[in-house]
């Protein structure tokens, strides 16, 4: 099979809207189809990765497990940007999984390298 | 051009979908091919047929099965996307123990693997969201 970059983009606190959610559920079919697959966090994005989802009061089914999950399906290549994670009073301890921090400009190096670019 | 284009909102409250018909068509004016459509996140609500917006205004749901039938393109719905916003063909309906279907015509509920196959085979994959 073709194997081609596939970067899903997610820009959108979790919970708040369900694209956090169904954006996982592509990164695990596409890791089922073996792509070369990433994941791009960035604006309110990055608060999907925040460590410690509280979400019994909202009574939704927290799913911050599923990014440490994420490399059991050989998923390890996570890009957090900086300014994003910066502007919101996080650091990497914040994070509830390994990530690489990078510059926007670098991000968007990273962009430009993909097949395919998925935003949610 | 191979083209293959994702929606991930519904019709009426966000532009996606008219933008996406309008995107479709011009693909197609210009002699390109579109591997497939793939409805996703809310964009699942733009196949049901029971869609009745008031009559001076467009029918996004029609019109898609419209160029559909004309273009014979493929147009498919995720089946997890669909089943959580109550999208229903004859085959989920019996699945799930539901009393009606809404699928429109030329639409097809399938798996999220079809969005990443589509991903794969053409040579460009166009998103339409928020």
């Amino acid at each position: 099979m073709t194997i081609k970059k596939f970067m899903m983009v997610n820009r959108k606190a979790p919970y708040g809207t369900v694209y956090a959610l169904e954006s996982l559920e592509v990164v695990l079919i596409a890791a089922a189809f073996e792509q070369d697959v990433s994941l791009a966090f960035l604006d309110d994005g990055v608060y999907q990765l925040k460590k410690g989802h509280q979400t019994k009061g909202v009574e939704m089914k927290a799913f911050e497990k599923t990014y440490g999950a994420l490399e059991d399906y050989d998923v390890t290549k996570l890009y957090v940007d900086q300014e994003s994670l910066a502007g919101r009073g996080l650091t990497a301890d914040d994070l509830c999984v390994p990530v690489e921090i990078m510059s926007r400009a670098d991000l968007g190096k990273r962009m430009e390298e993909q097949d395919v670019l998925l935003s949610f | 051009m191979k083209f293959a284009i994702l929606i991930n909102e519904g019709p009426y409250t966000h532009q996606a979908s008219d933008s996406a018909y309008q995107f479709a068509k011009a693909v197609l004016a210009k002699g390109h091919e579109i591997f497939r459509i793939f409805f996703y996140h809310d964009g699942v609500n733009n196949a049901t047929r029971l869609t009745t917006p008031p009559q001076d205004d467009r029918n996004i749901v029609n019109r898609w099965s419209k160029l559909a039938e004309e273009h014979k393109l493929d147009m498919v719905v995720c089946v997890a996307a669909a089943q959580r916003r109550g999208i229903v063909d004859e085959g989920e309906a019996k699945r799930n123990g539901k009393d009606a279907t809404n699928l429109a015509p030329g639409f097809r509920i399938s798996g999220l693997g079809q969005l990443i196959e589509a991903g794969i085979q053409a040579d460009r994959m166009v998103t339409f969201g928020d």
